[in-house]
């Protein structure tokens, strides 16, 4: 029988089905992972939550917004300082996490009315040089004393264990809320914005698409979640010294992960954490070769794989992880003398984030 | 031998085929004029000699020699040059500037600035002036010689009546007339059907990427120009009324 | 008239700046990117020719003509390998490999150098502290002058080489058009080595006048890369005396605030920085220009 099918276009195919599962099933075995894992693994596991975060952060503005900032570390360090100011003035402590992260959130918003007006080299080494300004200016606090910096005491009135599971899953909740914030923007509307305004800005523009919007959008999430990755940088670590939170080296690090991850994707900043977090491990402990390597891998994947890992495996092998595409289904028609219905389908994918 | 050989060239925009194996030669001293509809593939056929555009089949060979894979500014170096559709100065730079940097090919030849001036005077009171702020018939002899100054043996000439009053074309085509009696080759593009026979020593037609129409310019006749120019006639009889 | 004595300083100061920024200038004129290593390529001369110094003995001139001609190749080795390709890839490629390279160089320093500072003031005497003294209260180093009236030099340079020159003319034509240069004849891939060559060969005479007028460690080079941006943009990005102009405010600025403040000289120096960079914006904007011809009572 020949009946004519319509063209059907399809968000979840089986592959996405089955990695979306897999995916709650790991974030349900995180959750859970303190009741079964040492103390030591418990800390790893913060420090590559807080490096995912960071790396989705920095891809979000530059290979979702186009904007390479080389100073997100401004929000980083705006972050703890805001909570280390929190804490001082009484405010519990996870609370004043939570809010310092908020209060980087505003500063980008503030900030954007600014920064998003300039244009490529002038955004990145202007971002860089706001995040010096707030190293010069945060150094000027009293409670800060400069370099020798100050920590956040009142961290030490939790005991050790409560501390390092409750640092934990804040860190485990802030990735999954961040990440699921992000696919939920990109799977909507305005999705489709960023791949118009990725081809082509005026294009995009002239057909309605609110750039600066869009673009204002990504640079609070993304000031936000620096933000965030700070105030646990913070948790974790105790010591707030602005020397390490607000030095370029995150930025350098961002790029890495996002970079060889695979700038544009989803998947590929998360790879690109994990990349960075197992280089770290191994090799952090040969100081400078391990900087050195960082800068290569940088400069070597800019030129020859701007894609990154997960992208260039994307083009080459048409995988789509997530369900963050189209695919349409064009029924072929169905041939009326041999009877009985075969209506093969043909499957292709439209190009996406 | 010819000066100019294109043989079976392909050139493509993307996927879209844009010139399909086109074949051709022209002599030295002639001038040829390519004529067809909007979008025929005259101005990516004369890039792709220019070398402004990478073909995707096929060969261009000058006196011989086989320049397909050169870039631009080497074949220009041998004598290829191009004035493109649309003019493309210097804005910021002077007339004269415009003039000079075509030098940096040094290839010999009688063409100096003084001599361009010559072929142009309506340039010289606007000799300093940025290329910028120039007329369109003052930026269409600046292209013209801008090409000229790198002593051309093949002067590709894309258009140049394109965007200018009649009078500013009638002064274009009379300082090109100067150029033709001198026995440069000319290959040239022109819209304005009636300037192209009037100048040309022979025809070529494009339609659609491919050559319909070729022969002497005093062999063509209105009525086969205009058949080849509008495709009319392919796979049936053609219409001959006026 | 302590004020006065800053103020001489700042300006002596912009001309170290502009000739550390002018090579970024050109970079970006000529090939629309921003070298990021560019401050790291600066303090790489500085140790290059402190190696030659003080390590091998060498005297001064011969290790800077050494060191200058090894940087111009290094500058069109860059262009071949590194930059060519980011031409045409869009604003990230650039940005990034250059960001990778400025971290491999610093790093590599390091590990060559240590961190130990150094300082390249042995190798010209006196003349580090020399100074004469205008006024009671007005002392100019003899050193800072000197860099200053190199910097004029160096500027008026360039500017004859852009605007006389066969190579001026070809640099500025392939700016603003590299496809009809092409056709034209220029060798467009050779200008851009030229231009990356002039403009690392500047960086390092910039980071050699570094060297001798402060210590240098390999970390030096992002802030004297941000210091060279700065005084660039503060200048408006399209002009060579623009950055002589842009270093002066900048140095200014920064000696006005270190008088103000311990901290002063680098927060003064952001500050006037992002509030050019915002008047600039604002003004820009037509909405903005419309209201300002509203308030001088201009007719629209």
């Amino acid at each position: 029988m020949s009946r004519r099918a319509s063209i059907a276009i399809e968000r979840w195919t089986p592959l996405s089905r089955a990695a979306s599962i897999i995916a709650a099933a790991l974030v349900a075995t995180l959750v859970l992972a303190p009741l079964f894992l040492d103390a030591n693994a418990i800390d790893r596991l913060t420090t590559l939550f807080i490096y995912i975060l960071l790396g989705t952060m920095w891809n979000a503005l530059a290979g979702y917004g186009g904007l390479v900032s080389v100073g997100q570390q401004a929000f980083f360090g705006i972050g703890a300082y805001a909570a280390i100011r929190l804490s001082h003035a009484g405010v519990a402590v996870y609370p004043a996490l939570i809010l310092g992260a908020l209060f980087a959130g505003l500063f980008s918003l503030l900030l954007s009315t600014f920064a998003l007006r300039l244009r490529g080299g002038e955004f990145a080494i202007g971002m860089w040089v706001v995040a010096e300004l707030c190293h010069l200016l945060v150094n000027l606090d009293g409670l800060i004393q400069g370099e020798t910096g100050t920590s956040l005491i009142a961290l030490d009135a939790i005991a050790p264990g409560h501390r390092r599971d409750d640092t934990y899953w804040l860190a485990l909740a802030a990735m999954v809320t961040l990440l699921a914030l992000v696919f939920a923007l990109l799977r909507g509307r305005l999705g489709g914005s960023i791949q118009a305004i990725r081809d082509n800005e005026e294009a995009a523009a002239s057909l309605g698409v609110k750039v600066l919007a869009a673009k204002r959008i990504i640079f609070i999430i993304a000031g936000t979640g620096c933000g965030m990755a700070g105030t646990l940088w913070l948790a974790s670590s105790i010591t707030f010294q602005p020397q390490a939170y607000f030095g370029v080296q995150w930025t350098a690090y961002m790029i890495f992960m996002a970079l060889v991850g695979g700038l544009g994707t989803f998947e590929g900043p998360i790879l690109g954490a994990v990349l960075f977090f197992a280089i770290e491990l191994f090799f952090g402990a040969s100081g400078i070769w391990y900087l050195v390597g960082l800068g290569a891998a940088a400069l070597i994947f800019a030129l020859f794989l701007p894609r990154g890992i997960w992208g260039t495996v994307e083009d080459r092998f048409g995988l789509r992880l997530l369900p963050l595409g189209y695919t349409v289904r064009i029924p072929a028609a169905a041939e009326p003398a041999a009877g009985g219905d075969r209506s093969a389908s043909r499957v292709g994918s439209l190009p996406r984030c | 031998m010819s000066l100019l050989t294109v043989d079976r060239l392909d050139v493509r925009h993307g996927l879209l085929q844009a010139v399909r194996g086109v074949s051709f030669a022209v002599q030295q001293g002639e001038v040829l004029a390519l004529i067809g509809a909007n979008g025929a593939g005259k101005t990516t056929l004369l890039r792709a000699i220019a070398g402004a555009h990478r073909p995707a089949g096929g060969r261009i060979l000058l006196d011989g020699i086989d320049v397909t894979a050169l870039r631009a500014y080497r074949r220009v170096a041998l004598g290829i040059a191009l004035v493109p559709e649309g003019r493309w100065l210097f804005p910021g730079m002077t007339v004269e500037e415009n003039l000079l940097v075509a030098r940096s090919s040094r290839r010999p030849g009688p063409w100096t600035v003084e001599r361009v001036m010559d072929a142009f005077p309506n340039l010289r009171p606007r000799f300093k002036a940025k290329a910028g702020s120039l007329s369109g018939g003052e930026q269409q002899a600046t292209a013209i010689g801008r090409a000229l100054m790198t002593n051309p043996r093949v002067l590709l000439l894309d258009e140049v009546s394109l965007g200018l009053a009649p009078v500013a074309v009638e002064r274009v085509y009379h300082s090109l007339q100067g150029l033709i009696g001198e026995g440069t080759t000319i290959l040239l593009v022109e819209q304005d059907l009636a300037r192209a026979l009037r100048v040309a020593t022979r025809v070529a037609c494009m339609l659609e990427g491919r050559i319909v129409l070729e022969g002497p310019a005093a062999s063509m006749t209105r009525e086969r120009v205009t058949a080849a120019y509008f495709g009319l006639g392919r796979g049936a009889e053609p219409r001959l009324d006026a | 008239m302590i004020w006065v004595n800053q103020i001489v300083q700042g300006v002596l100061l912009g001309g170290y700046y502009a000739v550390l920024a002018c090579g970024l200038s050109l970079m970006f004129g000529v090939m629309r990117i921003i070298n990021l290593a560019h401050g790291d390529l600066a303090v790489l001369a500085a140790f290059l020719v402190w190696l030659l110094t003080e390590r091998l003995g060498i005297p001064l001139a011969p290790a800077l003509i050494l060191v200058l001609a090894g940087m111009a190749a290094l500058g069109v080795a860059l262009q071949r390998v590194v930059l060519e390709r980011s031409l045409r890839a869009g604003i990230l490629v650039p940005l990034l490999s250059t960001f990778g390279l400025a971290i491999v160089i610093e790093n590599l320093l390091f590990e060559g150098f240590g961190a130990d500072t150094r300082s390249l003031a042995p190798a010209i005497g006196s003349l580090a502290y020399d100074s004469w003294s205008i006024s009671d209260e007005i002392y100019v180093g003899r050193l800072s002058v000197l860099i200053f009236a190199l910097a004029v030099l160096l500027l008026a340079g360039l500017q004859l080489l852009l605007s006389r020159t066969q190579l001026g003319r070809a640099l500025r034509a392939t700016a603003e058009d590299p496809d009809t240069a092409e056709l034209v004849g220029i060798n467009s891939r050779g200008v851009y080595a030229a231009a990356a060559a002039i403009a690392v060969v500047t960086a390092a005479i910039g980071g050699v006048l570094f060297a001798m007028r402060a210590a240098f460690a390999p970390y030096a080079g992002p802030s004297q890369l941000i210091f060279a941006f700065e005084a660039v943009v503060i200048g408006g990005l399209s002009s060579l005396w623009g950055t002589l102009a842009g270093g002066i405010v900048l140095g200014v600025a920064q000696s006005i605030g270190a008088q103000l403040d311990p901290h002063g000289f680098l927060i003064a120096g952001h500050v006037v920085f992002l509030l050019v960079l915002a008047i600039r914006l604002a003004l820009g904007s037509a909405e903005a220009r419309g209201r300002l011809r509203t308030l001088l009572g201009k007719s629209a």
